[in-house]
């Protein structure tokens, strides 16, 4: 397996809060790694680090990229889009007042070629294009379960549906590795075992690398195949479930210490 | 009856024109909630090159018109990136006033080049008309009506067709969120100012041809006028601006012909106001519930 993604001493601080300090992270192609921490342990903020929202206060991100090893830590999140990164959100981000299935054709920009003349022209490369997304656009809405629903607004979906909707979107970016941010949050046991074969199944269609922040952790447990946790902003601990399951570290995170 | 229609559809131009360039004002509240003040006057460098190149290059009126769209629209571009950019993070109120300061640069750089005379136009359309029964429609008025329905309907299918239309309601939507989902947002941005400023630009020509006439100050008035039409149809609503540009050009040729001209803006605004507290959001616009 070949290294995908390198985090070295990545850090970030708001004044004089360091709210990740000296990450590093080594992910292999088409591992699916869990993100684990308590309230307030950096997850997110690792997140938002790793896909341009945030620019790193130091350290390194490196993506394996066609041609070679690519820094992209602090690149418009756009440009690192395109490099092959996506993510969904803890609180769900649609696009509300659009269709199901424009929320995902908008993820689908870089892959789009044409220019706004031939748009205005009306010419073949444009309905070409414009049936090319559409169609590309439909399957990932099979894939999640939501193509009865293309045509209804993103806003009147019910929450799981949400959820799903913008693992599509982000699907549609063509990512190589997908970044979901709590995606069990607020789901009931039977919706969160459908997810688990979801993120499964998308996983090998689409040959992905899967990093997940979650507190479920019937889900991180049974998915992840490796474990990193974080705790103020540090990471206390890496590995496999089982080893995770059993470390006094983030038992005590956790928990608390015994007196 | 008679003289009713006859007024409609004096008003119908009139609001078509109000119309094209509520459209800017409103296109750019959508996507980045500023107010561009300096909206008006792009409509008025519109009108000054209408003069320039039909009168310096004799340009006939449809390549005038693309030239205008143009130029405007670059116009539009131009002023987004020194003067609207810079302030993105900053607070709104900031890119308000900045946006009145960069209507007075470009108002008082007209008329430094080209001083406060009236300037006007070579005949660029025939002086022609049609009767349907009561009803006269003038060859002009045909032309604003066509262009007007055209630049519309082309609009429409920008916004809701193409790739680019997505990603302007996209960044509309959740600007954020589409950055990380491939949109470049700064030439979104960019793409929203060049078409609204293209609108004004054609509504510049129009304008100039219709009375003949184009002075550094033009853009004030019927700027102020388009925005209480965009304002009126519910800002950020492209629906909206269409439907409250043609109304208030309508209401004002009405009052002129029926009542007291003098009162004509007064009346405009009263109606504003009624709306306003009626639909605080406008006709199209939805209002926003605060999530508590």
């Amino acid at each position: 397996m070949a290294e995908l993604l390198k985090v070295s001493s990545l850090s970030k601080n708001f004044g004089g809060l360091a709210a990740v300090s000296g990450i590093n992270m080594s992910i292999n192609e088409g591992e699916l790694i869990g993100l684990i921490g308590p309230n307030g342990a950096g997850k997110t903020t690792l997140f938002n680090l790793l896909t341009g929202v945030y620019t790193p206060s130091e350290g390194l991100i490196e993506l394996e990229t066609t041609q070679g090893k690519k820094q992209i830590g602090g690149l418009a999140p756009y440009k690192i889009t395109e490099l092959g990164l996506a993510r969904t959100f803890q609180n769900i981000r649609l696009f509300k007042s659009m269709s199901v299935l424009d929320n995902v054709k908008t993820a689908m920009q870089k892959n789009v070629g044409y220019g706004v003349p031939s748009a205005l022209l009306r010419t073949a490369k444009f309905y070409n294009a414009e049936r090319w997304v559409e169609e590309k656009a439909e399957e990932y809405l099979k894939d999640v379960g939501l193509y009865k629903k293309r045509f209804e607004a993103a806003d009147n979906l019910p929450y799981g549906e949400q959820r799903r909707l913008e693992i599509a979107r982000a699907l549609a970016t063509e990512p190589k590795i997908l970044f979901l941010d709590e995606p069990a949050a607020g789901m009931n046991p039977q919706e969160t075992a459908e997810l688990t074969d979801l993120i499964d199944h998308l996983r090998k269609k689409y040959n992905l690398t899967v990093i997940l922040i979650e507190h479920d952790m019937s889900l991180v447990m049974n998915v992840c195949e490796r474990i990193y946790v974080l705790n103020y902003g540090k990471l206390i601990a890496s590995g496999s479930p089982e080893e995770i399951q059993n470390n006094e570290f983030v038992i005590s995170a956790y928990l608390g210490e015994e007196i | 009856m008679d003289q009713f229609l006859q007024q409609l559809v004096n008003g119908l131009s009139l609001g078509s024109i109000y119309a094209l360039v509520a459209l800017g004002y409103t296109m750019v509240y959508g996507i980045i909630k500023l107010i561009n003040f300096a909206h008006g006057d792009v409509y008025m460098i519109g009108a000054y090159t209408a003069y320039w190149v039909t009168t310096y290059f004799g340009l006939s009126f449809l390549p005038a018109l693309l030239v205008c769209m143009v130029v405007c629209g670059l116009l539009g571009v131009l002023i987004e990136r020194i003067a609207y950019k810079p302030l993105r993070k900053a607070p709104r109120i900031t890119a308000l006033i900045t946006a009145i300061g960069v209507s007075y640069v470009i108002e008082y750089t007209t008329q430094f080049f080209m001083g406060t005379s009236v300037r006007t136009y070579p005949p660029l359309l025939p002086n022609q008309s049609w009767t349907f029964g009561p009803i006269t429609i003038t060859y002009l008025q045909f032309v604003i009506f066509s262009v007007t329905l055209v630049l519309c309907v082309l609009l429409t299918l920008i916004i809701q067709k193409t790739k680019i239309g997505r990603a302007m309601r996209a960044v509309s939507a959740d600007e954020n969120a589409a950055k990380l989902m491939g949109i470049s947002v700064d030439n979104t941005i960019s793409f929203t100012f060049f078409l609204g400023s293209a609108l004004a630009g054609a509504a510049g020509i129009l304008v100039g041809i219709y009375y003949n006439s184009a002075t550094p100050l033009m853009g004030m008035v019927p700027g102020l006028k388009a925005f209480v039409a965009a304002v009126f149809g519910g800002i950020g609503s492209i629906p909206g601006a269409m439907v409250g540009g043609l109304f208030i050009g309508i209401c004002e040729t009405l009052v002129t012909a029926y009542g007291n001209s003098m009162y004509r803006d007064a009346i405009v605004y009263g109606i504003l106001i009624l709306v306003l507290i009626i639909r605080p959001a406008g006709l199209f616009g939805k209002a926003e519930k605060e999530k508590v």
